[in-house]
């Protein structure tokens, strides 16, 4: 690892400050993605704000949508879960799980227990890995994206491969979005890094808006498929994916399995999400 | 920069640079070389330690970012070299180790997902012993005797 300026924010602001400061900085959340890459010299910031002990930027809270007569929950509370809320908080909050099972299932299965316990959602949205979990989910639950300067929707924000709407001086303070009636993610991890190498997440939220989104196969980062939101719009069903033409064209191939592969594993994986 | 933290129940103070790492600091600047370092690459488990009770890969974190935290290595486990912990006894007893140069990560590991599935009153089934390990990785033992020993060091571990 090149030499390196270690800071230490306890805010969102301290840190914006720190980074001001430097021509050269870079924010340290969980650091799981961070310092491996810096230890393979594919990155070098001239300083890290490190955010950990940042305590506002942690915690998931839920507020609960007025029932008006309706007895049993059924999607719809607001979620917002800080930046720096760790893979294992949020697979382990038992009121979450209560509203949105599917959030906690996805966080669990993320990397192994050591990483959950360092790697953040804020870290993981600003890095957008095109194989991450969590950009799936945002995409799909038409979540919202805080900074320390403004909000940005989950669909405006992810640019493709490793790309986001985030300034140089931008922070991610937190993410919102309201419990879908019904979602569900499945993933096939690939078995040396436990990335996606496809991974469906399905929504249906309280407006009756289906959103399917797929990260791991596609080309340029997370993305939506019209295909299978159509076929679920009408049908949400495990079969109404097996009508759905899922195209090769725009998916990664590598090593790892070649475009027709990951099609082909989209639908399966759409049908596990539906399972 | 000088970083203060506790070490297996100690305080302990060194001058390190911004870009040592945790587990070097624990081998190198502390000479507690019981934690290992496998692939350096996040993936092995070798390096597991816990940062306030909680396991993580030593490798994967700067020694810097632990200031002020509680840490324990393998060598904090044992009350003596006569009175191991139990899950020490359990892979001894067990055979879970063949070269043994996982077994240092494995047991750490073991040992914080024994106390977390305890506090929830979950149970330590198989399969959820091989789902926990999926960060840690051996080449001699084909895992079944690691399986064999952690089960058997759950039961003889009260966390809460």
């Amino acid at each position: 690892m090149y030499e390196t300026n270690f800071h230490k924010a306890s805010t969102a602001q301290d840190a914006a400050a720190l980074l001001a400061k430097s021509d050269d900085g870079k924010i340290l959340a969980g650091g799981q993605t961070l310092i491996p890459t810096m230890k393979q010299r594919l990155a070098a910031p001239a300083d890290l704000v490190d955010l950990s002990r940042a305590e506002a930027l942690r915690g998931v809270t839920i507020t609960k949508r007025k029932k008006m007569g309706i007895m049993k929950a059924d999607g719809g509370e607001t979620i917002t879960i800080g930046a720096m809320t760790t893979h294992a908080e949020v697979a382990g909050n038992t009121e979450l799980a209560q509203v949105c099972p599917v959030i906690c299932g996805l966080a669990g299965n993320i990397g192994d227990p050591a990483v959950r316990h360092r790697g953040t959602i804020g870290g993981s949205v600003a890095n957008n890995d095109p194989a991450a979990d969590y950009p799936a989910a945002l995409l799909a639950l038409g979540a919202t994206i805080h900074t320390n300067s403004r909000d940005i929707a989950a669909e405006d924000y992810f640019k493709g491969m490793f790309l986001t709407a985030l300034d140089d001086m931008e922070i991610i303070t937190a993410v919102s979005f309201q419990a879908p009636v019904v979602g569900g993610y499945g993933k096939f991890p690939n078995p040396a890094s436990r990335y996606a190498m496809a991974g469906v997440f399905v929504a249906k939220s309280v407006d009756g808006e289906v959103r399917v989104s797929v990260t791991g196969a596609g080309d340029n980062g997370v993305y939506r498929h019209a295909g299978l939101e159509a076929a679920l719009s009408a049908d949400w069903s495990a079969s109404a994916v097996d009508a759905v033409e899922v195209s090769a064209d725009g998916l990664m191939s590598d090593l790892h399995g070649t475009a027709a592969y990951r099609a082909n594993l989209i639908k399966v994986m759409a049908k596990r999400a539906l399972a | 920069m000088k970083i203060a933290m506790i070490v297996n129940g100690k305080s302990v103070s060194r001058e390190v640079s911004d870009n040592t790492l945790l587990v070097e600091y624990i081998r190198d600047h502390l000479r507690l070389t019981g934690t290992h370092v496998g692939c350096d690459t996040s993936q092995c488990g070798a390096c597991v330690v816990h940062v306030d009770g909680q396991a993580i890969k030593s490798c994967t974190m700067l020694a810097a970012s632990a200031e002020g935290a509680a840490v324990t290595t393998v060598e904090g486990l044992a009350k003596s070299k006569d009175d191991l912990h139990p899950m020490q006894v359990a892979f001894k007893e067990n055979h879970g180790l063949q070269c043994g140069f996982c077994t240092p990560g494995m047991i750490m590991t073991a040992t914080d997902m024994v106390a977390r599935y305890q506090a929830q009153g979950k149970e330590i089934t198989e399969d959820a012993i091989r789902h926990e390990l999926e960060g840690n990785i051996c080449r001699c033992t084909g895992y079944h005797n690691i399986v064999k020993s952690i089960a058997d060091g759950a039961s003889k571990m009260t966390t809460v």
